[in-house]
């Protein structure tokens, strides 16, 4: 059996032909559309550093079958610069030290983007550190993950507005 | 991974015919078959993909007072729905515990209720294993066994339930709704997983084709709200299954406990509900004393299954910590570190207080 599928990959449509229903988004990102940004830690679901936005949400790409997301849009490492303008996630990661080696940097990044998205931590570097915490480092990095993570949650969702700050703004 | 069929399924009845066929397995996001399927432990010759049938996303409140959870609804939605993190906080809580961010962006509300055992010669095809291979025998028993089962266990296999998940839903006497070659029928969660007996390799009750649509809350179980708490042992602080866990919710009755509800995680091949327990709080103030008996009932029938006669004690101790803390009342929001044991407790009278850990030596 061979399965015709089409995915949005960083905003363009990309049509595959899958001979195997066995082929993760994984293998099909890396093997298949030469977009190895994505890496392969454990293809388990225990690493992190697989994480791409699918459909807008974060998740772990050696776990998804591709077959199962025909029709899905996918955001890799590859497609969140604009030109040369690096994502503000990106840019807090190399303002942080966010990383050593870099081999789990884009699974970082595209899970912080995620977080970030996904609302719950406020700037809470406990929050922030639960929040990343299916993105393993074998080099260490964390503290500069953190940070970079609070750095680029700040830029993008503006500081923290405390009430009484709030009403000073207002008063002024 | 050996080779298999896949079909996508676009209706219940669809569903249910093509997977009533010997072989067949359902696929929703695959966080856990994928991976059993890598490893060989699972080896379907088809996959029946469920998640694009409609409807079964769905959070929808009864005119009761019940709430039914649709089947697809993933693991994170669920947990920052705001109906269920008010009125059901300890399954919040549960959740949020559990796996990654990336994985509960991913996983199903029915795969995560019909997920694998962790026991790792499960996952090792070298070694014996009556789940994998009815009568091949159990290369857990007398091997590394600090994680195993300490309740309900038998020579055949001492395999505990892994989901946080269903820890709170047996606590609140959740039911799972099936669909299936023979019709629809609802069995409360607590019956669904199935001790291992004589039998381990039949997990849960259902048959093959069948399809879970939803997981139902009853009417009662927002009376807890007010005093509910899941916490959970693990070997690190996140990203980690449960060494032990409990549920625990209180219906307060004045100065007193008007009803209790108790589970464990992590002790049984079935989330562990604790009804004798329950039965010594109801009517009891909520003391210490009171506390420490309804935790030595609760592990009255444990006995160690190899090495991990700790997981008694320790299960004891986490059913203590649980109820002073739902005793305390539910947090506003999940703490920052869900279930943690070693988060603050946000609703402790006096936040200077020194937290019960405090003195404690770093290294046991
Ligand atoms: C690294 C890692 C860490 C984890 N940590 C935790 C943790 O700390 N706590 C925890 O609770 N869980 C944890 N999990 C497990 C995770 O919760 C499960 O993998 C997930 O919930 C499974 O959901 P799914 O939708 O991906 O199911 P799938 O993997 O698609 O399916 C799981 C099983 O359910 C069956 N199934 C699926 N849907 C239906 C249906 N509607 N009707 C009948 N059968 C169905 C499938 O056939 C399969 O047997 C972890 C997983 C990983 C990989
Ligand atoms: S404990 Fe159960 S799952 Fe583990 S090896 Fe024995 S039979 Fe298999
Ligand atoms: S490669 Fe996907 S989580 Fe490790
Ligand atoms: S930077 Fe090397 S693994 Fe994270």
């Amino acid at each position: 059996m061979s399965f015709p599928i089409t995915l949005t990959v960083n905003g363009t449509r990309r049509s595959v032909v899958l001979e195997d229903a066995r082929v993760t988004l994984l293998d099909l990102l890396r093997e298949r559309l030469d977009l190895t940004g994505a890496k392969k830690g454990c293809d388990r679901g225990q690493c992190g550093a697989c994480t791409i936005l699918l459909d807008g949400v974060r998740v772990n790409a050696c776990l998804a079958l591709a077959v199962s997301h025909d029709g899905a849009s996918i955001t890799t490492i590859e497609g969140l610069a604009v030109g040369e303008a690096l994502h503000p996630v990106q840019a807090a990661f190399l303002e942080h030290d966010g990383f050593q080696c870099g081999f789990c940097t884009p699974g970082q990044i595209l899970s912080a983007v995620g977080l970030i998205q996904e609302g719950q931590t406020g700037g809470d570097p406990e929050r922030v550190r639960e929040g990343m915490s299916g993105n393993l480092c074998r080099c260490g990095a964390y503290a500069g993950i953190t940070e970079a993570v609070l750095t680029a949650h700040a830029a993008l969702t503006g500081p923290d507005v405390l009430p009484g700050r709030q009403l000073a703004e207002d008063a002024a | 991974m050996k080779a298999f069929d896949y079909i996508r399924a676009t209706s219940v009845a669809e569903a249910v015919a093509a997977a009533a066929r010997p072989g067949a397995a359902y696929l929703a996001a695959g966080t856990n078959l994928v991976d059993l399927m890598k490893g060989g432990i699972s080896r379907p010759d088809t996959l029946v993909d469920v998640t694009r049938l409609p409807g079964l996303d769905r959070i929808e409140r009864g005119t009761d007072g019940s709430t039914r959870i649709g089947a697809l609804v993933r693991n994170a939605a669920l947990a920052h729905d705001p109906v269920i993190a008010k009125r059901y906080p300890a399954l919040a809580e549960a959740l949020l515990s559990g796996a990654s961010g990336q994985l509960r962006n991913a996983a199903t509300t029915a795969g995560n209720v019909l997920q694998r055992t962790r026991c790792p010669y499960f996952y090792d095809t070298a070694s014996a294993c009556n789940k994998r291979d009815p009568g091949a025998g159990c290369a857990a028993l007398g091997g590394v066994t600090r994680s195993h089962a300490v309740l309900g266990w038998s020579e055949h296999c001492i395999a505990t339930h892994p989901s946080d998940f269903c820890v709170p839903l047996a606590a609140l006497d959740a039911s799972v709704e099936i669909a299936g070659p023979g019709g629809p029928r609802s069995v409360p969660l607590e019956a669904f997983h199935r001790l291992p007996g004589d039998t381990p390799e039949r997990e849960t009750v259902l048959e093959p084709g069948d399809l879970v649509v939803a997981v139902t809350l009853p009417p009662e179980a927002e009376a807890f709200a007010g005093h509910s708490r899941y916490l959970k042992v693990r070997e690190r602080t996140s990203y980690a299954f449960a060494v032990v866990s409990a549920a625990v919710g209180l219906r307060m009755d004045g100065d007193r406990i008007g009803q209790a509800r108790i589970a464990l995680g992590s002790v049984a091949l079935k989330p562990w509900r604790a009804r004798a327990a329950e039965d010594l709080l109801a009517g009891a103030a909520p003391t210490p004393e009171t506390f420490a008996a309804a935790a030595e009932a609760a592990l009255a029938d444990a006995r160690p299954s190899g090495d991990n006669a700790y997981k008694i004690e320790l299960a004891r101790r986490i059913v203590v910590r649980a109820l002073t803390l739902a005793a305390a009342g539910t947090p506003d929001r999940v703490p920052a570190l869900p279930a943690s044991p070693f988060a603050p407790n946000p609703s402790a009278p006096n936040p200077s207080a020194p937290s019960p850990l405090a003195g404690a030596p770093v290294h046991a």
